[in-house]
């Protein structure tokens, strides 16, 4: 039971990263169509921005966490800028395809600027966990659930509430309605870019914080699997993305601890296909009926 | 309050629009009527910006529109209600409504037109926090139109509002669209259903193959012979 509990704690603290890395994946999915390959290399630029702003420019924790959402999200709208707006009414293929050079190339830059090698984040939070009913949670645990969650909560309100939130919701929805409203659909795809990318910045760091080891090419199987996470919540659906990725945590921590961790990857991707036979759309997607 | 001179629009190596020319004064109901593919609805496209044309000129309150975007022309009162209503289907009345007014920033008097919105389509106030995707085809037809007028149009694009409706809501769509045009709103209103639009219109244009083979005012096209073959049924 106390093993149990335990990693449930586990998964939910790495489950929250991959919602926060999925969220990316489906905002724009949802606004422009796109599986946006080179995100899981956005949450690796997030990693290393918050490692330098921590060890090279010695700032405090929540600086350097600010940071490295900041510069992720004007690299997301860089790169929608240059690499995927000019291709707007290009076949979705080639925008794919496009997305996967952008990662190698993001991959390959990391490389050769901040040298392949692994790099040790540092430990500003004291590792010595707390006993909670025989439960151990971690400071950097606590860290990571509560920067999730309160990004998500603010996350949802902007969506729901807000004027540039509900604009997303029309583009999202019907781009050319939108754009009848006066929306300027450019710039809301820009914004779109900017919060998904800031979201897998700070993913970087909270990972950074737990998985202390970073280098270039982290970001390809968490990308991956928050992509998965995206997908098995339903693809556009903003709390199947969170949903997805605490599922993914979950099912890691759990394989990991009760059968082995060889099979985690394998289990976490058949359930995948799992889900996707028993509901293609994903567990909150929405089977698209319209009505005319 | 619209001028278009010898409009010419393509969709890739299809030539859809060959040299359209028409106007709508200030205050009018203005209609284009004409069979399937004629050009009607790209027309009206070419209009709010959503097309780009190869040649021709498109003037609105005595500027040109070329350097616009669609967004931008709403701003300044150009309002396009497309063919098939393209309400947000999974936003409630209320926010499809709120989106109306994007544009705009009077608070004041955003209240008051959703009041009165509401007062020309009682049926969108009783269905406020229903998701629009749920509304019957002519309550979308309202919406998209009471949406329209959440960002106080001027000239407002009526695309096929009839379509796929009773006979009854139709008629009742085209009080309205006679209530909206009272309250000073200029209309362009494109139909297939000829009979009502000529019904409603103080002119009308007859397109075919992306061309205006006919314009005069209502009565005289209802009356000419080759309208009430081709459109009016006999």
């Amino acid at each position: 039971m106390g093993i149990l509990l335990q990693q449930i704690v586990n998964g939910i603290a790495l489950g929250s990263i991959y919602a926060l890395i999925a969220l990316g994946y489906t905002m724009v999915y949802g606004i422009i169509r796109l599986i946006n390959f080179a995100h899981g290399e956005i949450y690796m630029i997030g990693a290393f921005v918050g490692y330098f702003a921590l060890t090279a420019f010695g700032l405090p924790f929540w600086v350097s966490l600010l940071l490295a959402m900041v510069i992720p999200a004007l690299l997301g709208v860089l790169i929608e800028r240059v690499a995927y707006r000019p291709l707007r009414s290009s076949p979705s293929i080639t925008v794919l395809i496009t997305a996967i050079g952008v990662s190698l190339l993001l991959q390959n830059l990391a490389m050769l600027w901040f040298s392949p090698d692994p790099k040790t984040f540092p430990q500003i939070f004291t590792r010595a966990p707390f006993n909670i009913g025989g439960v151990r949670i971690t400071f950097p645990q606590v860290i990571v659930l509560a920067t999730s969650v309160l990004l998500m909560i603010g996350l949802n309100f902007m969506v729901q509430k807000t004027k540039i939130g509900k604009a997303m919701r029309a583009v999202s929805q019907d781009k050319e309605a939108a754009k009848l409203m006066g929306i300027d659909t450019d710039r809301i795809i820009s914004f779109t870019f900017a919060i998904g990318s800031a979201l897998a910045g700070a993913a970087g760091v909270m990972v950074g914080i737990i998985y202390p080891r970073i280098q270039p090419l982290m970001g390809t199987m968490p990308g991956l699997k928050a992509f998965v996470a995206a997908v098995f919540g339903g693809i556009g659906s903003i709390p199947g993305a969170m949903l997805g990725g605490v599922i993914m945590g979950l099912t890691e921590s759990l394989v990991t601890a009760y059968i082995s961790s060889t099979w985690r990857d394998a289990i976490a991707f058949s359930l995948l296909i799992i889900i996707l036979l028993v509901k293609p759309a994903g567990i909150l997607g929405k089977s698209t009926r319209e009505k005319v | 309050m619209l001028k278009i001179n010898n409009l010419h629009v393509y969709y890739g190596q299809i030539h859809a629009l060959k040299g359209i020319s028409l106007e709508v004064k200030s205050g009018e109901i203005v209609t284009l009527i004409g069979g399937n593919g004629a050009g009607k609805t790209t027309t009206l496209r070419t209009i709010s910006g959503l097309l780009t044309p190869k040649e021709g000129e498109i003037v609105y309150q005595g500027k040109s529109t070329e350097n616009l975007k669609a967004h931008e022309l709403v701003a300044s009162g150009l309002i396009h209600v497309p063919e098939g209503r393209h309400v947000f289907p999974q936003m409630s009345v209320q926010e499809n409504l709120d989106l109306g007014a994007y544009t705009r920033k009077d608070a004041q008097n955003i209240a008051e037109d959703l009041e009165q919105v509401f007062e020309l389509f009682p049926r969108l106030k009783e269905r406020r926090s229903q998701a629009a995707g749920t509304l019957s085809g002519g309550e979308q037809q309202m919406l998209a139109m009471a949406r329209a007028l959440m960002g106080r149009p001027k000239l407002l694009l009526l695309d096929e509002p009839s379509m796929g409706l009773a006979p009854l809501l139709v008629r009742e769509i085209f009080n309205i669209i006679t209530e909206i045009n009272k309250t000073g709103v200029t209309i362009l209103l494109v139909e297939q259903n000829a009979n009502m639009a000529l019904s409603v219109a103080q002119r009308g244009y007859v397109i075919e193959t992306g061309k205006v083979v006919l314009e005069g005012d209502s009565a005289s096209l209802a009356a000419n012979e080759a309208v009430r073959k081709a459109y009016l049924g006999g």
